[in-house]
């Protein structure tokens, strides 16, 4: 439900599993590796995680929304090793009787996943590589 | 005691290696550990003011008292999505 992956992540054949009769909503969220960055052409992404604790981390989130919502189910997971432009890097799948609330926790949970879960991606030009670093902040400690 | 610390991403590669096994006096917290290993890797100390520390896959303060065989982790600034 939770889980860092090498292989190529289906957004549909996720969202399908969640299908249910009492849910009148899925909604989903792919994050696709984007050609250019800042005006610079990437080549590729290389995703690093700390999987164990990703996978904790995640599994954090989804506990969240689900109390939130009141959603029925939600998957996420997270791809790491190389990765082409095009090719999805994360998909978050949440299921709910009702659509605002769908929509509401999918974005809370893509945004909360780019703070809290261990994950690093570095981009590869043609003339260098960087570690992309997100906004520094304190997580709170639980 | 020894701990054992994971290190990822720019700090996997400043140190070149993805994880450490280091001995320590009971007692140490999460930051004594990060300034023994700064004291070692000195470019490691850029990330000082940007990193998060885990012990054990939670979040936790750099006063945490570490554990015999704890897992500490030192984050820098996540990048998923």
């Amino acid at each position: 439900m939770f889980e860092i992956v090498q292989d190529i992540l289906d957004v549909r054949t996720i969202a399908l599993q969640l299908a249910s009769q009492s849910d009148g909503a899925i909604v989903t969220f792919a994050g696709i590796v984007r050609g250019t960055n800042q005006g610079k052409k990437v080549l590729f992404l290389e995703y690093e995680a700390y999987p164990e604790m990703a996978e904790k981390m995640m599994e954090r989130i989804g506990k969240e929304i689900l109390n939130t919502w009141g959603l029925s189910s939600v998957r996420m997971q997270h791809r790491v090793g190389r990765l082409n432009v095009g090719e999805t890097s994360v998909v978050i799948v949440v299921a709910a009787p009702h659509r605002d609330d769908a929509f509401a926790a999918c974005q809370y949970a893509i945004n909360r996943l780019k703070r809290i879960v261990p994950i690093w991606k570095k981009e590869v030009f043609e003339d260098g590589e960087v570690w992309v670093e997100g906004p520094v902040e304190t997580v709170e400690v639980p | 005691m020894k701990v054992r610390v994971r290190l990822f991403a720019a700090l996997r590669e400043i140190v070149g290696q993805e994880e450490v096994e280091i001995e320590l006096a009971p007692g140490t917290t999460v930051n004594g550990v990060w300034e023994k290993l700064v004291s070692r890797n000195e470019r490691l100390g850029a990330y000082a003011k940007s990193i998060n520390f885990a012990v054990n896959h939670d979040f936790v303060s750099r006063e945490r008292e570490l554990a015999p065989d704890d897992e500490v982790a030192f984050l820098p600034p996540v990048s998923g999505g």
